[in-house]
């Protein structure tokens, strides 16, 4: 059975769609990404799957029940790690847990038994009576994760969960997030890290302009979107880059200001081949393709704001 | 009631059981974050106990007697005083809808509440129910030196802790739905704007036959009028069925407090 089974769902803002009727469908215990560009929808979807924004067209339900009009009833099982940590700036690390646990009616000998475990969880059992503002960038998303688990929920929303956190952090986000999915969480989340999308995501929805524009599991969308590898040509900076010399080299070439992309099944054998075509690049890297080729190819390489 | 009150009453009865936890949660919150700032909110029961001292007492030994509510003479810091009650009680509302701004817009504290099965009007009914304890807190102080200065001359003194409830919660859901439609802290000059004349001519300080004819009208319509109309009669006697008048004033003035609040979050925020 899907957890979530969106169709056609739909956001606007005044003249503006942001989400254009896509549909989605989660299943229980996966991991789902929505992968995307700035503007791209991610976050509106994700507002519309938490109940916290109607749809504007189309039909959402979640574990069985109406978005529209069983919201409540839908959040109470949610948990949600917003874009931007909205933790209680006034109060204590323990209190933010507590007082979370207390939205959600908990009872409170539960709170109790789940914050310690859950702080414990997130490794910051030591920071416990620390104002939150104290705290950096990683320990408030951990303490974001930990707070929207103390509803014990059966799908955990995760918007942008590692935006901003240094590599380290990161990981400890991503091991903790990985946790959860082993123990059975259903994990949906956005991100618009290529690596976060391959570490996490069992299946992903590249989103551009508000439509989806690929489905699969990331290596199914490489094998159906990109090449096994990719051979990387850096010229000398003056040098006028003649393509000619390799046309029929690659499936697909891509020039960039400082570098030729040459998309290919073999990278080896490509390499031997321009060589015996007489081409010498300062540099040349052959790599196996990564989602990020999947995503510039799919979504473009104009920066969006 | 007609058709709307039945079907707005049929959908809000039976989810009053799970709000009431939800509300309980609100108003912890608040109770929770005040533990760490207690000094500012002292401020709002001081400003009526200096101005009773130096007003009623102090200017009040200069003044003679002057005509309480029925007509007989009562002495200056005895009409003063209820009056400085009402506006104790009006306070908490008022001091109240800065927090709910801030919480609103910078300490996205009600995005984190609708994410759980909080609803807007759950939060609405809780800020308010805390703006109302604010001020009934200054209330219960207030008469507490009202008693000490033997300044309590009728048994119906006894309704003017009710009373002052009603008008917190009257002033406590106007200031907090006036809270969300502010943009900026400048915004909260309207507030003062607003406040500070209803509370320096509202029959505070004088008797409201000080005005002309059409002036008392416009004077009469006003809440803080209305709540010192109200515990004037209840401290200073004889109670009317005007007090019911006035009583009824603040009920609707909640209910419609409490309604706009709910929707104005829901407009705002779940967007």
């Amino acid at each position: 059975m899907a957890l979530i089974e969106a169709k056609r769902l739909t956001k606007r803002f005044g003249d503006f769609t942001a989400v254009d009727g896509i549909d989605v469908e989660v299943s229980q215990g996966e991991a789902f990404g929505f992968l995307g560009p700035n503007g791209a929808g991610k976050s509106s979807t994700m507002r519309m799957i938490g109940c916290v924004s109607p749809l504007s067209e189309g039909t959402l339900r979640i574990l069985d029940m109406d978005a529209a009009s069983d919201g409540p009833a839908i959040r109470a099982r949610l948990g949600v790690v917003p874009q931007e940590d909205t933790l209680d700036m006034e109060l204590t690390v323990r209190d933010n847990m507590w007082i979370y646990g207390r939205y959600f009616g908990i009872p409170r000998s539960a709170v109790k038994e789940r914050s310690e475990r859950l702080l414990d969880f997130v490794q910051l059992t030591d920071r416990a009576d620390s104002r939150v503002e104290a705290l950096s960038g990683g320990m408030k998303r951990r303490l974001t994760i930990a707070r929207s688990l103390i509803s014990e929920p059966e799908i955990l929303l995760l918007d942008e969960p590692t935006t901003g956190l240094d590599p380290q952090a990161r990981h400890v986000v991503w091991e903790r997030l990985f946790r959860l999915k082993q123990q059975g969480v259903t994990l949906v989340l956005t991100t618009h890290y290529m690596d976060e999308a391959e570490q996490l995501c069992d299946r992903l929805v590249v989103m551009d302009r508000g439509r989806i524009a690929a489905e699969g599991s990331p290596r199914a969308l490489i094998e159906a979107h990109s090449t096994r590898e990719v051979v990387e040509l850096r010229f000398a900076v003056d040098e006028k880059v003649d393509l000619g010399p390799l046309q029929g080299l690659a499936e697909r070439t891509e020039q960039l200001p400082d570098r030729v992309l040459l998309y290919v099944r073999d990278g080896d054998s490509a390499v031997a081949e321009l060589s015996r075509r007489g081409i010498a690049p300062q540099s040349v890297l052959v790599r196996r393709s990564t989602l990020e080729d999947v995503f510039l190819h799919l979504t473009g390489r104009t920066l969006v704001d | 009631m007609t058709v709307g009150q039945h079907v707005l009453v049929a959908r809000i009865l039976p989810r009053l059981p799970g709000a009431r936890g939800s509300v309980g949660a609100v108003v912890t919150r608040d109770l929770m974050a005040a533990r760490r700032n207690w000094i500012v909110p002292l401020s709002g029961f001081f400003e009526p106990l200096l101005y009773l001292l130096s007003l009623g007492i102090g200017l009040g030994s200069l003044i003679g007697k002057i005509p309480g509510p029925g007509g007989h003479l009562v002495g200056y810091r005895e009409f003063v005083a209820p009056a400085l009650l009402a506006s104790s009680a009006m306070n908490g509302g008022i001091f109240e809808s800065a927090n709910v701004f801030f919480k609103m817009k910078f300490g996205k504290i009600y995005d984190t509440m609708l994410a759980t099965p909080i609803e807007p009007i759950h939060i609405a009914l809780g800020e308010i129910l805390y703006a109302l304890m604010r001020g009934v807190t200054y209330s219960v102080g207030f008469l507490g030196v009202m008693l000490a200065l033997g300044l309590i001359e009728s048994p119906w003194a006894l309704l003017a802790l009710p009373a002052a409830v009603l008008i917190g919660f009257g002033f406590g859901a106007c200031g907090t739905a006036a809270a969300t439609y502010f943009r900026t802290w400048q915004d909260m000059e309207w507030m003062t704007l607003a406040v500070l004349p209803m509370f320096l001519f509202s029959t505070t300080f004088y008797p409201l036959s000080t005005y002309d004819g059409w002036l008392q009208g416009v004077v009469r319509v006003t809440p803080l009028y209305q709540g010192v109309a109200l515990l004037r009669e209840l401290i200073l006697g004889p109670v009317g069925l005007s007090a019911v008048g006035h009583a009824a004033y603040f009920v609707a003035m909640g209910a419609v407090g409490l309604a706009l609040t709910g929707r104005r979050i829901k407009h705002l925020l779940l967007t």
